[in-house]
């Protein structure tokens, strides 16, 4: 038996024809790469995690095993350490104005405590990341991408006036429980966060520490992100984890509980090929800054969303069970290669092979049947809505 | 019945002239949760080291290589149905084909049970 592909967010070291751990060759000639450890490192050894190598980090990739610990979230709460993101404080004066430069969110109107989605774009409008950033008064709390965050960090700096200042948090940990009991689960340890709303933050307290909590997160659930001392994460983990509810759960399920809420990820959705119109992310791109510019990129993005885009992200489904994963062809009736597959994988919710990618604009729309090309195997699949799995975020009065 | 096992960590059960082949519980743990296999057709002829099989879990797709020369006399129709019988029982109900062996010195070059755990443990 040899592995021959791997997807999602533990490929990174374990590409094509990479021998595993467990290959006779034993990773011959591949130099092991200096890797960081998270602050839970042992607290997710002790809990039997596979560690992999992950943007740096050596990372949880499962525990008791994807698909468990993926259904696991969706119909309770999973506790996630996503503390390679990179958590960034900008500050200095008008960081709001300066911000804009570089992204196409409204900085100057943003509501204290409110997370927005948004993109750091290149000057040809591509993306060098996503993010999530959110007013604390004056300043603006960003968490970006691991992989990304210090390439991040130095293209802030290069482009952003020497005023404002960009503060790393290394020394914050950053947990996620998601699922439809993460609420009732984290409202037991830190009283108050049920009131939250989705996508409102705020300062909370624990145990003599200050914790921030977004209501937020990337499965398409309910949830919060939490961040959190670096020193006291440990000891938060087990408060959370004192509850039958919840799980540790790996990147191995994140992945797959992403792919299903539609989710883009970067270095594999999104990169700097690829804008924001293209991936179907123009809700990040504010009104104001439609009619007014401004940020890199703004030509083309505005003219894309004129005439629209050359390709754009769809979601497939797939016929039969084999799982059609990252780097596949996708072709039209005729053979002729129309676009390729960012994402793919086995839906555990829905039992069944799911992707996505981009195709060539005239070829969007849901239903229309195309091909998709892997490893000399054509398979039947047609461009289907996402989510594949609804949303269920909490909204304000709808609890 | 003698069991033998590949460095590619494929077992295979030889009964007079007929192996039954599948793959090792190591594998399945390394793999985790698969979620789709293909097995060979009946009458399929297969060289030693050709790709007989595929296997799928979650994050990765694998190929199954025959450990030896011969012809498919049957492909588990149990597994591609529910490929995580795989996971749960990967030396025993969740074999992959069986075939009749072209040569039985081929079997020379392989591992017995006793080689094969104790090698696994150094990975």
């Amino acid at each position: 038996m040899n592995r021959e592909t791997h997807n999602g967010p533990t490929d990174e070291t374990q590409v094509r024809g990479t021998p595993y751990s467990g290959d006779p060759a034993g990773g011959e000639g591949v130099q092991p790469p200096m890797l960081d450890k998270l602050p839970l490192d042992s607290w997710h050894r002790a809990r039997g995690a596979r560690m992999v190598p992950f943007a740096g980090y050596e990372m949880p990739v499962q525990f008791e095993g994807i698909i468990a610990e993926h259904l696991w979230t969706r119909e309770n709460a999973g506790l996630f350490d996503v503390s390679h993101m990179g958590q960034l404080l900008v500050h200095g004066r008008a960081v709001d104005v300066a911000l804009e430069t570089l992204m196409p969110g409204d900085f100057q109107g943003a509501a204290d405590m409110k997370p927005k989605y948004s993109l750091l774009l290149d000057e040809e409008g591509g993306i060098i990341d996503d993010l999530m950033a959110t007013r604390r008064g004056d300043d603006f709390y960003i968490v970006v991408n691991g992989a990304t965050k210090h390439g991040d960090i130095a293209y802030m700096e290069r482009r952003l006036p020497d005023n404002v200042v960009i503060d790393y948090m290394k020394e914050q940990a950053l947990l996620a429980l998601q699922g439809p009991r993460a609420a009732e689960v984290l409202e037991t340890v830190v009283p108050g966060v049920g009131d939250l709303a989705f996508m409102q933050a705020g300062p909370f307290h624990w145990s003599g520490r200050n914790l921030w909590i977004s209501r937020s997160g990337y499965t398409g659930e309910d949830g919060f992100e939490i961040s959190v001392p670096a020193s006291a994460a440990a000891e938060l983990a087990d408060a959370i984890m004192a509850n039958e509810l919840v799980k540790p759960v790996g990147l191995g399920a994140r992945d797959s509980l992403r792919l299903e809420a539609g989710l883009p990820l970067y270095g594999h959705d999104l990169d700097t090929r690829v804008t924001p119109v293209m991936a179907g992310l123009t809700f990040a791109i504010n009104k104001r800054r439609r009619v007014d510019g401004g940020f890199a990129g703004a030509m083309r993005i505005l003219a894309e969303l004129d005439n629209g885009p050359v390709e754009k992200r769809v979601g497939f489904e797939i016929d039969g069970r084999q799982p059609v994963r990252e780097g596949a062809l996708v072709l039209d009736g005729e053979g002729n290669e129309v676009g390729k597959i960012t994402s793919g994988g086995f839906s555990p919710s829905l039992q069944r092979p799911i992707a996505m990618g981009y195709v060539a604009a005239p070829l969007v729309e849901e239903g229309t049947a195309l091909k998709l090309g892997q490893r000399g195997r054509l398979f039947d699949a047609r461009v289907a809505p996402m989510p594949f799995v609804p949303h269920r975020y909490h909204r304000k009065g709808a609890s | 019945m003698s069991l033998y096992f590949t460095k590619e960590h494929e077992w295979i059960r030889v009964d007079g002239d007929t192996a039954t082949v599948g793959i090792s519980d190591h594998a399945q743990e390394q793999l985790g949760d698969i979620v789709f296999a293909e097995v060979p057709e009946t009458g399929k002829r297969l060289s030693k080291g050709q790709e007989a099989a595929v296997v799928e879990s979650v994050k990765a797709a694998s190929d199954v290589y025959s450990p030896v020369s011969g012809e498919v006399i049957d492909g588990n129709s149990k597994v591609a149905d529910d490929p995580s019988i795989v996971n749960s029982d990967p030396e025993g109900g969740g074999w992959f084909f069986r075939l009749k062996l072209d040569n039985p010195a081929e079997l020379d070059g392989l591992m017995d049970e006793n080689a094969y755990r104790e090698w696994v443990k150094t990975l």
